[in-house]
């Protein structure tokens, strides 16, 4: 009987794959980097429909650096880039304490590992930390803009091209209507969000009552500037205003076409939730450090396993950030 | 290799500073945005983004070669994980990019106006 059974080996290590190493990677490593080739592809295309929709609208997309231009107490002070290129370093300083936790695991040096593997979890932490921060201000805005029957965007600008916000100008006309809640309406009347601060009759007259204000609009120029209509034009266009539009939410945002916005939370959120992900595998990874069970192993593969996806993640973040903040 | 037990410590700090240069050579191309590079165009691309995509790729290359340890791995395993992905996304973007291009064409033309 003994002879017509084929067992691979004898070992009790046989959940993990047993001594059959195809490629010369272990079991776990192997599933892995196929799950890693996997999410590759996902992000891959939504990379690649945020980049379908762009040159679809390639004559009237937002340009990132007149959206991300915050950065901590620089009240005002428009600093475009500045703020990613920190979340950047910050998540590449991550991958760098993961990789040394990998090669402290090598030689077996339990403290180094763990510590490596806390400094990992710190940067993780502040750089999900930091763009909820990103995507606080992104969808609070900070100049407003409406939009008209069409769909498309209008922003305002004084004469020297330099955007204006709508509490700069708008009046306050007395005929208000207060947001439909559910405390305040019949239960079928309830506003799907609360009202914007201005109604656009009051920024129609605000605009009558500032002459040297203009209306810009999606369309780039020559030089990938935004177009700025002249006065006359500017009223016209603002007569169609349907909808005051302030910050950034699924349906509008101020700071161009719609589906940027919707691009934006969609990716960097799903990249963020890979970084949440990580952060709690790696607590846990880093808490079997501490007990020993590695150590008992005799191997801190598993060390190896989380880093893979841990460099991953910020392999992806490199692509996100050229992709959304440089191109 | 991931077999042996040698520290690669000098490695590991060499690659972040190269990443970390890299890195501040985009932001400080980012926020200059000469004009000699991004109004002169090669191929339907403009220099200042064949830069980008070019340094973004050399980065992708340090992260997966040296911090996941693909060089350390057996050349079958390099292939099959990088050759897949890279034919499968030029695959992937050739497609989208060349369909919002033509709906781009599409808009333009048309008698109906879409935004307006």
């Amino acid at each position: 009987m003994e002879t017509t059974v084929t067992t691979a080996n004898n070992e009790e290590k046989t959940w993990g794959g047993g001594d059959i190493q195809p490629l010369g990677a272990s079991y776990g490593k192997m599933m892995m980097w196929f799950f890693i080739v996997s999410d590759a592809l996902t992000f891959s295309g939504f990379l690649g429909a945020y980049g379908f929709s762009r040159f679809k609208f390639i004559e009237t997309w937002p340009l990132a650096d007149e959206v991300f231009t915050h950065f901590p107490f620089m009240h005002g002070v428009p600093a475009p880039m500045y703020y990613v290129a920190l979340m950047t370093f910050i998540l590449i300083f991550s991958s760098v304490t993961m990789v040394l936790a990998v090669d402290a695991g090598h030689q077996l040096k339990k403290t180094k590992v763990a510590i490596y593997m806390f400094l990992t979890i710190i940067g993780g932490i502040i750089f999900v930390g930091s763009q909820a921060w990103e995507w606080k201000n992104f969808i609070k805005g900070e100049y407003g803009a409406v939009e008209t029957k069409g769909g498309s965007l209008l922003q305002f600008v004084d004469k020297d091209g330099k955007r204006v916000a709508l509490e700069e100008f708008a009046v306050k006309l007395p005929e208000q209507r207060e947001a439909l809640s559910r405390a305040k309406a019949k239960w079928f009347m309830q506003d799907a969000e609360s009202l914007p601060t201005y109604t656009v009759a009051e920024v129609q007259a605000g605009f009558k009552a500032h002459p040297d204000l203009l209306i810009r609009t999606e369309k780039l120029t020559e030089t990938k500037k935004k177009t700025v209509l002249s006065r006359a034009e500017s009223e016209t266009r603002l007569a169609d205003a349907k909808y005051v539009v302030e910050g950034a939410n699924l349906i509008r945002n101020e700071y161009g076409n719609k589906l940027f916005a919707d691009f934006f939370f969609f990716i960097t959120g799903f990249h963020g939730f890979h970084v949440i992900s990580g952060i709690i595998i790696n607590i846990i990874i880093f808490f079997n450090v501490l007990l020993g069970t590695y150590e008992k192993r005799r191997s801190y593969e598993m060390v190896e396993k989380v880093g893979l996806y841990w460099h991953f993640v910020d392999l992806v973040w490199v692509f996100v950030f050229t992709v959304f903040y440089l191109v | 290799m991931s077999h042996e037990h040698v520290s690669n410590t000098k490695r590991i700090w060499f690659v972040f500073g190269l990443l970390s240069l890299v890195t501040t050579v985009e932001v400080i191309l980012g926020i200059i945005k000469p004009a000699s590079l991004e109004f002169n165009h090669f191929i339907g691309l403009n220099l200042l983004n064949w830069i980008f995509y070019i340094l973004t790729i050399f980065k992708a290359y340090y992260i997966v070669w040296a911090f996941m340890h693909m060089e350390g791995e057996k050349s079958a395993l390099r292939w099959s994980v990088v050759s897949s992905v890279v034919f499968l996304v030029i695959y992937l973007l050739f497609i989208l990019l060349v369909e919002g291009h033509y709906i781009y064409g599409v808009f333009k033309d048309s008698t109906i106006k879409w935004n307006f």
